[in-house]
Formats: C-alpha cells, structure tokens, sequence
C-alpha cells in the first residue's frame, strides 16, 4: 500500500512539475506548483512529518501560491515568452545542462555514502507538532528568533520597494 | 516501507525540473517558481534524511527553509512589480540595462 501511494505521489509530483516548466501560461504554471507542492506534502505525510505535511499545504501551496497567482494576474503576464527566442542556443544548452546535472547527482547519490533505513517503530513521533516545538523553543531557539526578525525585513522590505514611486510622485507634486 | 534512496532520487528528479526551468523559461515569475520547485525538493531529502535518522533535525531546517522562501517570494515579488512598474516587461532578456 505505502509502495503504490509512494509511486502514484511521485508520478504526479515529476508530471506537474515537468507541466509547469513546459506550459506557456504563467497561470497554468503556478496551478501546476500548487499540484506538485499538494503531491509533496502527501509524501511528508509518508515520511511521517504530519506538521510539514500540514506547513507545506498552508504555506507553501497556500500562502505563497496565492501571492504568485495574485502578481501573475496583476502584472498581466500570463503570456510574457510569446515572440521570437533573443538567444537561440538557450533552450538546448539549458537542456543538456540539465540533463549533465541530472545525471552527476545520479552517480553522487548512486556511489555515495549508504544510507541508513530507519528504525521506523522508533521513530513514528519525530514528526509530531510537540517533538518540533519542544526542538523549535530550546535548540533552536535563536534561528527561530532570527527568523522571525527574517520575516519583518522582508514585510518592511517589501513595503518599500513597491511604495518608493508613490511617494516619490507625492514629494514632485508639493 | 520505501527506501531512503527512492525520495532522494525523486528529489534529484524534481530539482532537475526546477534548474531546466530557470534556465529555459524566459519568464521570470516561472524561473521564480522553478527556484521554489528546488527548494522543495531540497525540502524533501532533509525530511527523507531526517526520517533515516530517526532525529527531527532535518524537519526543523525545512521548516526554517520555508520561512526564508516565504521571506524570499515576498520581496522577490516586490522587486518583480517594480522592474515591471520601470520596464513593462518580465521577460528576463528584456531587462539588459547593464548590457554593454
């Protein structure tokens, strides 16, 4: 039953994501992300991370999705690629690059150190809501801080950037 | 109970997907979005590793990860809205003032 949830999750992962690259409108994109990210989740749900699991799907394919979908519709740019390519060998050089790539962390992952497979009997509630908050407020106490800190510069940062004009046009006016 | 190797292969795969993506689209809210389908798949091996483990760790940093994505899209999504605001485009190779 895990083996066949695990594969069928995986296809859809590696179909949307695949779709997201290669579908020309950015909105059908961002659709295609929040299918992936969905997909993702259920394989945290696998891994027994029921609170990533849980994060992913609000923040990840809520959150953010919405705030692509919402700049995507603002900025109109939908069908921003139409017209001709400004450098041709673009496309097939990303593409072999891609694919070099691939198959470099292949061989890394493939000759690698061996990986250990889990006591799982043990390790059914790494994953739970208390074991992280119990991590998060004491090992992890001063990223968590930093984080948050992380979070009002870019609310700030944010503000700023798009605000700039407004306020410029306001100071030439009076 | 699926091995360790077959999450982080499916990682490989979708981190793949998101470098094709930034280097083949134009588009720059696609190769935004390419970068977020890297993280993820970043994401997925520290969970696939921490579950090997048997220690939260790895589900720890992907939670960090997340903030700072979040973090990151908010002022990347700023900057593409002003650049769009300046140049009324968002085709990466519209966007060459430095170009010599």
């Amino acid at each position: 039953m895990e083996t066949f949830l695990f594969i069928t999750t995986a296809i859809v992962a590696v179909g949307a994501a695949l779709a997201m690259v290669l579908s020309s409108n950015a909105v059908h994109s961002a659709l295609f992300l929040i299918l992936n990210f969905c997909s993702v989740a259920i394989l945290y749900f696998l891994l027994r991370a029921p609170f990533l699991g849980a994060v992913q799907v609000t923040v990840y394919a809520g959150a953010i999705m919405v705030l692509f979908l919402f700049v995507i519709m603002l900025l109109g740019a939908e069908n921003a690629e139409l017209g001709e390519e400004k450098i041709g060998w673009q496309k097939p050089a990303g593409l072999v690059l891609g694919v070099a790539l691939l198959a470099e962390i292949g061989y890394v992952a493939y000759r690698g150190t061996k990986l250990i497979d889990a006591p799982v009997a043990d390790a059914t509630n790494i994953g739970a809501p208390t074991t992280i908050s119990a991590k998060l407020f004491s090992t992890y106490l001063l990223p968590f801080e930093v984080i948050s800190i992380l979070l009002l510069i870019a609310v700030v940062g944010t503000v700023v950037l798009t605000r700039r004009r407004v306020v410029a046009r306001e100071e030439r006016q009076s | 109970m699926i091995s360790t190797n077959a999450y982080v292969l499916l990682s490989a795969i979708l981190f793949t997907i998101g470098v094709v993506g930034v280097l083949v689209r134009r588009n720059v809210i696609v190769m935004f979005m390419s970068v977020e389908l890297m993280l993820n798949s970043a994401n997925l091996a520290l969970i696939a590793f921490s579950r090997a483990r048997a220690e939260s760790d790895g589900q720890i940093i992907t939670f960090f990860v997340i903030a700072v994505a979040a973090a990151e899209v908010a002022v990347g999504l700023a900057l593409l809205v002003s650049i769009f605001r300046a140049k009324k485009t968002t085709n990466v190779d519209d966007v060459n003032t430095l170009k010599g």
